[in-house]
C-alpha cells in the first residue's frame, strides 16, 4: 500500500505547479496593479470596485441568466434523453449512449462554424424558410443563437450523469412503487426522480459551470456585442491587457460557483435525509 | 386440509416464454383464502415467475388468472389489492422507515392520522416499535425484512407475496423468521404466497406446498403427503433423502423390487405396472440378516450429528439408512421397513 501511495507524489508536485500556484496568482493579481511587473505592485480593491460598474454588472447578469436558461433547457432535454435511453437493453444503451457523445469527439470550434453555417443570414436554416415562404429570419446573434449552440455542446454533460444515475437504478424500487399502488407517473415523480437526483445534480453542476465560462460560442453566434464574463475575461488578457481585473473577475466567478456547487449539495444531501 | 375457504386466487393453463424459452408449460392452481401456499422448486423451475405474473410484473403468455373469478392477467399492477415482500427487500433509500411502511397509504392518499395509527399498528406487530425514524439503508437484514413485510401489509392486501424473502438471512435468523412469518400470516387472516428453493422452509410453515420443475407442477399436497406420499421421482428426490427403486406393482397393495415381494398400502395401479418406490432412509430398520429379504454389507458409515448414515450395498444396488445406533462397517446386516413406509409412485419418464 504504502508503495503505491509514493507513486502520487509526482502528481501532487505537478497539481500543485500547474493549478495551486496559478491560483494564488490570480488571488494576487486580482489585489494587486501594476500588471506583470512585480517590481512595482500595490495592494488595492480598485480591480473589484470596477466589476460593481453597471456595465460589467450586466455581463454578470447576462451570463448568468443565459447559464440559467441553458442549464434549464438541458435538463429537461438531457433528462428526457438519459430516461428513455435507460428503458432500452443494455447493448443498446451502450451504442445510444455513445451517440451522445459522439459530437464531443468533434472540435467546438468546428461545431460552432457549423451552427453559422445553419442559422446565418444565407445558411441552410433561412435557404429552407424561404424556399417554404416563409421569409428569412435573423438568427445569429441573438439569445436564441446563442443557447442553441450551447445546449447542443453541454447537452452531453448532462445526460451521461442523469443515465448513470438511472441505469444503475434498482429495477425491483419501481416493481415495489406499483406494487404498493402508485401508477406510473406517481412512481416516476416519488422514487425515479428522487433515485436520479445526484446524477441530476451532478449534470446541473457541470452544464452550469460550463456554460457560465464559456467564450467561444458567445464570439462567434453572438458576435462582437454579445459579451459574457467568458469573454470578458478573454477580452481583459488578450485584448486589454489588464491581468489585474482580468484575475479579479475570475475570482469572482470562481466564487460565485463554488457558492452554487455548495448551495445544490445542500439540496441534495436534504433531500436524501427527509424528515 | 382443513377449513378451505374460498378460491381467491386461480390459474388456468398459465405459460410463459421469455424469447424463444418458456418457463411456465401450463400451470393449474387454486389458491385459497387464508392459505399459506409454498411454490417450492430449485432455481429456475418458474417459481418466481408465478409470483411475478400474480403480482402483475409479468403477464402471461397464455392462459386466464382470476382473482375472485375476475380475469386480471392484464391489470397493471397497482391496481391489484396484493402486495409483495421482495427477496432483497426494495426498501426506498430515501425514505426512513416510517415513510417507507406508509408508502402505499400516502399513494391512496389516507388521513395522515389513520396512516400514523395504521404504521404504528403495523411496526409493532413486526416487532418493530420506536424504529420510526430510522434510516433502512442502516438496519440489519432482518430488520429490513420486517419493514418489507409491514409496508406490503399495511396495505390490507387479500394476498400477501412472498419472493425467497428469508434467504438473504443467516441460518439462525431464518429459523426465527419462519416462526414469525407464520405467525403474522395467522394473525392478520390473509393468504400468503411464499417462492423458495428451500424445502425444509416450505414444509414447516406452508399449509400447502406446490412442489415445481422445469416450469411444470410435479405435486400439490400437504407437506405431510409432499414428504411421505411423492407423486413421482423428482418430488421424491427433491424433498428429504430417498432411496429411489424401480419395480412393478404385483397387485394392489404387493409390490416387487430387488426380485422381492413386499407388502404394501398403495391401490389403484394397473396389474404389473412399472412404478418406482421411495424408501425414506430413516424408515429402513437394521436387523439380523436372517430376519429379512434384503440382505447387504456395510460398506460406510459416516456420522452426521443426530444420526449415522450408513450405506449398505446389496447385489442390485446401494441403500442408504439413517440409524441412532452404531454399526460396524463390513458387517453383513438385514433391511426391513413397515409396509406404510413403502411408497409407490408413477414411474417418470424422461
Amino acid at each position: 500500500m504504502r508503495h503505491f501511495k509514493s507513486l502520487v507524489r509526482p502528481y501532487m508536485i505537478w497539481s500543485f505547479l500547474l493549478i495551486v500556484i496559478p491560483l494564488l496568482l490570480i488571488v494576487l493579481y486580482s489585489v494587486t496593479t501594476g500588471g506583470n511587473s512585480l517590481l512595482n505592485i500595490q495592494f488595492t480593491f480598485e480591480n473589484f470596485k470596477k466589476i460593481a460598474d453597471p456595465i460589467y454588472r450586466q455581463v454578470f447578469m447576462r451570463s448568468l441568466k443565459v447559464g440559467l436558461i441553458t442549464t434549464l433547457i438541458c435538463l429537461l432535454l438531457g433528462y428526457t434523453l438519459a430516461y428513455v435511453i435507460s428503458g432500452f437493453k443494455e447493448r443498446a444503451q451502450t451504442t445510444l449512449i455513445l451517440f451522445v457523445t459522439i459530437p464531443m469527439w468533434i472540435n467546438t470550434l468546428l461545431r460552432t462554424y457549423a451552427w453559422i453555417s445553419l442559422l446565418s443570414d444565407n445558411g441552410i436554416v433561412n435557404s429552407f424558410l424561404d424556399r417554404l415562404g416563409v421569409g428569412r429570419l435573423s438568427i445569429m446573434y441573438t439569445d436564441f443563437a446563442v443557447i442553441t449552440g450551447m445546449v447542443c455542446d453541454l447537452l452531453p454533460f448532462m445526460v451521461i450523469p442523469i443515465h448513470t444515475a438511472l441505469a444503475k437504478m434498482d429495477r425491483s424500487l419501481i416493481e415495489a412503487s406499483h406494487d404498493l399502488g402508485a401508477n406510473r407517473r406517481q412512481t416516476f415523480w416519488k422514487v425515479t426522480f428522487k433515485l436520479s437526483i445526484p446524477g441530476v445534480i451532478n449534470g446541473v453542476t457541470m452544464v452550469f459551470l460550463l456554460s457560465i465560462s464559456t467564450f467561444v460560442i458567445p464570439k462567434l453566434l453572438g458576435g462582437g456585442q454579445y459579451v459574457l464574463i467568458g469573454n470578458l475575461i478573454e477580452n481583459q488578457f488578450i485584448s486589454v491587457g489588464d491581468w489585474n481585473f482580468g484575475s479579479a473577475i475570475s475570482l469572482i466567478l470562481a466564487i460565485a460557483i463554488l457558492i452554487m456547487i455548495w448551495a445544490t449539495r445542500k439540496i441534495d444531501t436534504s433531500e436524501g435525509g427527509e424528515r | 386440509m382443513a377449513d378451505m375457504g374460498n378460491c381467491i386466487i386461480e390459474l388456468r393453463g398459465i405459460t410463459k416464454n421469455f424469447d424463444d424459452q418458456q418457463v411456465l408449460r401450463g400451470i393449474d392452481l387454486n389458491i385459497y383464502e387464508n392459505q399459506f401456499l409454498t411454490l417450492l422448486g430449485p432455481s429456475g423451475c418458474g417459481k418466481t415467475t408465478i409470483l411475478r405474473i400474480i403480482a402483475g410484473f409479468d403477464e402471461p403468455s397464455k392462459g386466464e388468472l382470476l382473482f375472485n373469478g375476475i380475469d386480471i392477467a392484464k391489470v397493471p399492477p397497482y391496481k391489484r389489492e396484493i402486495n409483495t415482500v421482495f427477496q432483497k427487500y426494495a426498501l426506498f433509500p430515501f425514505l426512513n422507515v416510517y415513510d417507507n411502511v406508509a408508502f402505499g397509504l400516502h399513494i391512496k392518499k389516507v388521513d395522515k392520522s389513520v396512516v400514523r395509527q395504521k404504521v404504528k399498528k403495523m411496526l409493532s406487530l413486526v416487532g418493530l416499535e420506536g424504529f420510526e425514524k430510522r434510516d433502512v439503508t442502516l438496519l440489519s437484514g432482518g430488520q429490513q425484512q420486517r419493514v418489507a413485510i409491514a409496508r406490503a401489509l399495511v396495505n390490507e392486501p387479500k394476498v400477501l407475496l412472498l419472493d425467497e424473502p428469508l434467504s438473504a438471512l443467516d441460518a439462525k435468523l431464518r429459523k426465527e423468521m419462519q416462526g414469525e412469518l407464520k405467525k403474522i400470516q395467522q394473525e392478520v387472516g390473509i393468504t400468503f404466497i411464499f417462492v423458495t428453493h428451500d424445502q425444509e422452509e416450505a414444509l414447516s410453515m406452508s399449509d400447502t406446498v406446490v412442489v415445481m420443475n422445469d416450469g411444470k407442477i410435479q405435486q400439490i399436497g400437504t407437506p405431510v403427503d409432499i414428504y411421505n406420499e411423492p407423486e413421482n421421482r423428482f418430488v421424491a428426490d427433491f424433498i428429504g433423502e430417498s432411496n429411489i427403486i424401480e419395480g412393478n406393482m404385483i397387485r394392489d397393495c404387493l409390490v416387487k423390487f430387488d426380485g422381492f415381494e413386499f407388502e404394501c398400502v398403495d391401490k389403484g395401479f394397473k396389474e404389473n405396472e412399472e412404478i418406482e418406490v421411495v424408501l425414506r432412509p430413516e424408515d429402513i430398520e437394521i436387523v439380523e440378516p436372517e430376519r429379512a429379504l434384503l440382505v447387504g454389507k456395510i460398506v460406510s458409515s459416516v456420522f452426521k450429528g443426530v444420526h449415522y448414515e450408513l450405506i449398505v450395498e446389496t447385489a442390485q444396488r446401494n441403500y442408504k439408512i439413517h440409524t441412532t445406533d452404531i454399526h460396524e462397517v463390513g458387517k453383513t446386516v438385514g433391511m426391513v421397513m413397515d409396509k406404510e413406509d413403502i411408497h409407490v409412485m408413477y414411474r417418470m419418464d424422461y
